[in-house]
């Protein structure tokens, strides 16, 4: 813990959910770039002195409130749902039981809804698997994985990564923290050659690539306030809001002094992936101020529909 | 060789509560009980099928979600264990089933002769879905059936439900043309809620049945005004007023289980057989059963 009483996190990465940088990165130029950049930050990780790597992904989507994994070894063989073709991800993690067990209770005391999961068998996304299979190859650090709510929006996400900090900052850990994502999430709906693979539209790389130069200069904040508008333009509305930008903003300080490196961009099946870094340092680039609420505390829904019609 | 048909269409809601609740000897979990209303319907469902001929089951689930076309499982056994993402309290299920590649491997022909985008499932570790596991210990409990699953192309949130209607549909025309070759006797399995929101909490005992209730009134209106329109016969009408359906009570037919099965059927002018209507953790669902043949279709509820 610093001596402001802050949680100290070495650094965040951003990186792709999909599974050919792990099982076939040999397919294509794109996917090699991706897998090497997945090594630069292993190694950035084995080079630092974290206690514990802390993933939040959007492919473990869950309903009853925020679910925390916290089994001590997860042992299991993954197939994804569309890449099964890929081959098989088997895997052991080892998890932070006792970060786990302790987010839970620091998401209750700031009003959120959340639980651990221990079960043997218990299937771990494909996102997690490619992120702390290529991470954390030899579970040198203990992780801890959080799923994303399907129904959660911004003031519940933004507070789940408050309970992070203050989880971190009782333990004293040094947390690398890790948003699984797809910046454009649009994929081609049928089988490609990988050494064809493009970015889905224009438009979705254009947006990329807007969104890559705020990272690139560690504007986070202002990527956490543009999240609708990501989530309006580039995401495939399958669930309410674009998340990870919100989570890993309040996760790390909700500022824009970070240095960021994007380290690679590519196609993955026509979405956005690319594996970035940001590392808290001193200075902003930022040039916008905001108005919505910033939140401490969630308290659910505001019960409009129980307020009755309008005369 | 005899021509193959749909025996049945059955409407089959997958919450993991109702295994949870049977505490059959696969599922690790233990319960009180619960949702009598749905199980007890899902019993007799389940003893009507006992008396119909049929070789296997055919089930389309949307928790197996793929977004590069329809994918069919592709080998002839699979053994394992499910576990809920959502709920894995309730449900860690021990299944060994078996699969009638043959009669995947004719839908997925006939399927990509219609332009569908498909794909065989063949990797030995893939793990069947809850959605599959569930619906069909309900429906056969004794699985001495073989099954074939279909994955559901997310075509709802890719374009729309319009277009998951015109691509569910063709689906099912192709299912049904292959039956009909294969000369086999399939029920088909449209597994899956009517309205979907849930509550983002579970009560601490989650068969506590007095903490049951549906998310919300006007879910409940929707969907009644569907098993009303499914009593009276009226699947194509159904269909048509899907969208607002789906819209309005984000509901699982945003999946296309239940116009893929109707397509393939002919979109059947028929009352259906309704079961049971229950909501669990919020969510509305009702079993119903079209069954063809006028000799045996029942006015159960």
């Amino acid at each position: 813990m610093s001596e402001t009483n802050e949680p100290e996190i070495l650094f965040g990465i951003y990186c792709p959910p999909h599974p050919q940088p792990l099982l076939s990165p040999e397919a294509s130029e794109g996917y090699s770039n991706l897998r090497a950049a997945y090594d630069e930050c292993r190694k950035r990780i084995e080079e630092s002195d974290a206690d514990i790597i802390l993933v939040y992904s959007t492919t473990w989507p869950s309903i009853i409130g925020h679910q925390i994994q916290a089994l001590e070894k997860a042992i299991w063989t993954h197939v994804d749902d569309d890449f099964h073709y890929l081959g098989s991800m088997p895997y052991e993690f080892h998890m932070d039981t006792e970060f786990a067990h302790s987010m839970k209770e620091n998401c209750e005391k700031r009003g959120l809804e959340a639980r651990t999961v221990e079960y043997e068998g218990f299937p771990i996304d494909t996102g997690s698997v490619v992120a702390l299979q290529l991470l954390n190859p030899d579970n040198r650090i203990p992780s801890c994985i959080l799923s994303s709510n399907m129904y959660a929006n911004r003031s519940e996400t933004i507070v789940l990564g408050k309970a992070v900090r203050d989880t971190l900052a009782q333990q004293n850990k040094k947390a690398v923290v890790v948003v699984v994502s797809s910046l454009s999430n649009r994929m081609f709906t049928e089988h490609i050659d990988p050494k064809e693979d493009r970015i889905h539209s224009q438009k979705d790389d254009d947006w990329n690539r807007k969104i890559l130069e705020f990272f690139d200069d560690g504007r986070l904040e202002d990527l956490s306030q543009l999240s609708r508008d990501i989530h309006g333009q580039i995401r495939v509305q399958k669930v309410v809001a674009y998340k990870p930008a919100w989570w890993l903003a309040a996760t790390m300080g909700q500022h824009n002094n970070y240095d960021g490196e994007v380290l690679a961009y590519e196609a993955l099946h026509g979405s956005g992936g690319a594996v970035i870094t940001l590392t808290p340092s001193t200075g902003s680039v930022g040039d916008k101020e905001f108005d919505e609420d910033d939140v401490e505390f969630y308290r659910g829904d505001r019960n409009v529909l129980d307020k009755g019609m309008l005369e | 060789m005899a021509k193959g048909q749909i025996v049945a269409g059955c409407l089959a809601p997958h919450p993991p509560h109702l295994v949870y609740a049977d505490n059959p000897p696969q599922n690790e979990a233990y319960s009180e009980g619960g949702w009598e209303t749905l199980r007890w319907g899902y019993q007799r469902l389940a003893r009507k099928l006992k008396n119909i001929d049929y070789d296997a089951i055919v089930i389309f689930t949307p928790h197996w979600q793929t977004y590069i076309g329809t994918h069919f499982l592709g080998l002839p056994e699979f053994k394992s264990k499910s576990v809920d993402p959502v709920f894995p309290n309730l449900f860690r299920y021990n299944y060994d089933l078996q699969v009638d590649v043959e009669l995947s491997e004719a839908m997925r022909d006939a399927a990509s002769q219609e332009g569908i985008i498909t794909k065989m499932m063949t990797n030995p570790d893939f793990r069947v879905d809850y959605g599959t596991i569930t619906s069909c210990h309900l429906l056969n409990p004794e699985w001495d059936k073989p099954i074939v699953t279909i994955s559901s192309n997310r075509n709802t949130h890719y374009y729309s439900p319009e277009v998951m209607i015109e691509q569910a549909t063709a689906l099912g025309r192709a299912c049904a043309k292959a039956i009909e070759e294969s000369g086999k006797r399939v029920v088909l399995v449209a597994s899956h809620s009517l309205s979907h929101r849930h509550f983002v909490e579970e009560a601490p005992l989650p068969e506590d049945m007095s903490k049951e209730h549906i998310y919300n009134h006007s879910q409940y209106v929707w969907d009644m005004k569907i098993v009303e329109m499914m009593r009276d016969g009226k699947s194509r009408e159904v269909i048509d007023i899907m969208p607002e359906f789906t819209e309005q009570t984000i509901a699982e037919t945003e999946g296309g289980g239940l116009i893929w099965m109707l397509g393939a059927m002919g979109f059947p002018d028929f009352p259906a057989e309704i079961y049971g209507y229950q909501s669990v953790i919020g969510t509305g669902n009702v079993i119903a059963c079209w069954d063809p043949n006028d000799d045996t279709r029942e006015y159960v509820l």
